[in-house]
């Protein structure tokens, strides 16, 4: 019944594979209780810099979805010295990520010309509720201290 | 003894030994299964190893509702999954667990058993065609069909056993092992080692298709019947014939235990440490037969249905014939 060699060859060869498979330690991670480490540029989640941001509104143009919610206004800000110019500065309002929308291209975080975008390898913000998935920007910028450290510049 | 006392020491017995049996190969199956596919398998159920993971999933069965469909055949219906698992204990009577330790020793041992392991494949059938569904009486049907063509080979390999013993009781199919002497040689070993070792095999195969096991589950296939003749029940019912799959794989592998790796018995044991070793020496044989069956079950996969049966009518049977002949030669030889 087998192709080549000896008859049932096949099916000895079969059940070799399996046993090899039984005596050998199984791959299983058990999540809540033993974790992997994420990869250095694992895109977990985008964390925010509010102080880098002017609210150029470039991520929220560029996001394929539309899942990026901006509002800001504009604050002047007195001269420095007596008869200086009154400046203004954007300030921003909201900052909104959707992650119920967010298909993590990262485009946002690419075409961000302040870096104020940054990708962190956190990935445990699950949720009960669809509507719980809308981040704020403080959950945002609580996100930067996981953000790792750019990785050296190539000489 | 009293007779209906001896009757309820037996039956309690028996199931004493058949329940917790079929606990522990669900139990091997969920691991065995598991590890050989690189997972680790119930881990939290019971504290270690997830060992209550067959008890979780039975209460969990329990507390489900006993459906029967509108289109059923309630009576027949209701009836099948107890057919199934009546057929299976009926079994047990006649296993030998020691010399003295057996059920009912019945001179007509090796009939009565063929005759009714053919009940389970009854009720399957039964409930195939009492439960209003196509893809039931489909599977009933080719349940019907698996067994005739693998009671064949079952009987004949079992023939040859018989043949070789002189004898269709069990008991005495085990003592013939373990008094026959190879070549006038005070050498004596079970059957698959002296000259069966065909007639197992084929009686292993033949076991894998009467308990509708992959790779002979053309009676369930689920990509092509949803559940076959299981598609309709819930609950209880379900339960009874869950158990009864497994409490088959405990008695099948108790019968070829018997009668080809020497049941109770182990060389070099006289009688009265195998009255008391006998059930651990049957029960280890059967855990091992067991893991076999688990083993072949997630390597290989199913067959079709015309390949299930020329594997039967062109191969098994056959060679199981020319078994018997050959087994017969060597008997009037030597």
């Amino acid at each position: 019944m087998a192709g080549d060699g000896f008859p049932l060859k096949g099916l000895l060869t079969g059940m070799k594979l399996t046993m090899k498979a039984f005596l050998k330690k199984p791959i299983t991670v058990n999540y809540p209780l033993e974790k992997e480490t994420p990869v250095p540029r694992a895109r977990g989640v985008i964390a925010l810099d509010i102080e880098a941001c002017t609210v150029c509104m470039l991520c929220a143009r560029e996001c394929p979805d539309w899942c990026i919610y901006i509002e800001g206004h504009k604050e002047e800000i007195p001269p420095a010295t007596e008869g200086g110019r009154v400046r203004t500065r954007a300030k921003l309002d909201r900052f909104d990520i959707d992650y119920a929308l967010c298909m993590y291209c990262g485009i946002c975080v690419e075409v961000c010309p302040f870096d104020a975008l940054f990708w962190s390898p956190d990935y445990e913000y699950s949720e009960y509720r669809i509507s719980e998935m809308l981040h704020d920007k403080e959950r945002l910028t609580d996100w930067l201290a996981t953000v790792p450290e750019p990785p050296p510049l190539e000489s | 003894m009293n007779f209906w006392l001896a009757l309820v020491v037996k039956v309690v017995a028996i199931l004493a030994v058949m329940l917790p049996g079929a606990l522990v190969i669900i139990f091997g199956e969920l691991k065995i299964s598991a590890h050989m596919q690189s997972r680790i398998g119930p881990y939290f159920a019971g504290g270690r190893w997830g060992w209550a993971q067959p008890l979780a999933d039975g209460l969990k069965f329990l507390q489900k509702e006993d459906l029967v469909p509108d289109a059923a055949d309630a009576s027949v219906y209701k009836l099948a999954p107890y057919v199934v698992l009546m057929g299976t204990l009926a079994t047990f009577v006649i296993i030998p667990f020691g010399p003295d330790l057996v059920p009912e020793n019945l001179d007509l041992g090796l009939f009565y058993l063929l005759a009714v392991s053919s009940l389970s494949t009854l009720g399957v059938l039964m409930a195939g065609w009492s439960s209003g569904n196509k893809y039931s009486l489909i599977g009933g049907l080719r349940a019907a069909a698996q067994l005739i063509a693998y009671e064949l080979p079952l009987v004949l390999a079992a023939v040859a056993v018989a043949v070789q013993a002189g004898t269709l009781s069990l008991i005495g199919i085990v003592e013939a092992q373990a008094t026959t002497e190879l070549f006038g040689l005070n050498i004596h070993l079970p059957y698959v080692l002296t000259g069966q070792i065909v007639g197992f095999a084929i009686f292993l195969v033949a076991s894998l298709a009467e308990l509708s096991r992959i790779p002979f589950d053309m009676p369930i296939a689920e990509s092509e019947l949803t559940m076959g003749y299981l598609t309709e029940y819930s609950g209880i019912r379900f339960t009874m014939f869950f158990l009864g799959e497994y409490a088959g794989m405990v008695s099948m592998a108790a019968v070829a235990a018997t009668l080809y790796l020497g049941g109770y018995w182990l060389p070099g044991l006289s009688d009265e440490v195998l009255n008391i070793a006998g059930p651990f020496i049957l029960l280890t044989k059967v855990m091992l037969l067991a893991f076999l069956f688990i083993w072949m079950r997630w390597t290989f996969p199913r067959l079709r249905e015309d390949q299930l049966q020329s594997l039967a009518w062109k191969w098994l049977i056959p060679v199981a014939l020319v078994n018997i002949v050959l087994t017969a030669f060597f008997k009037v030889v030597f």
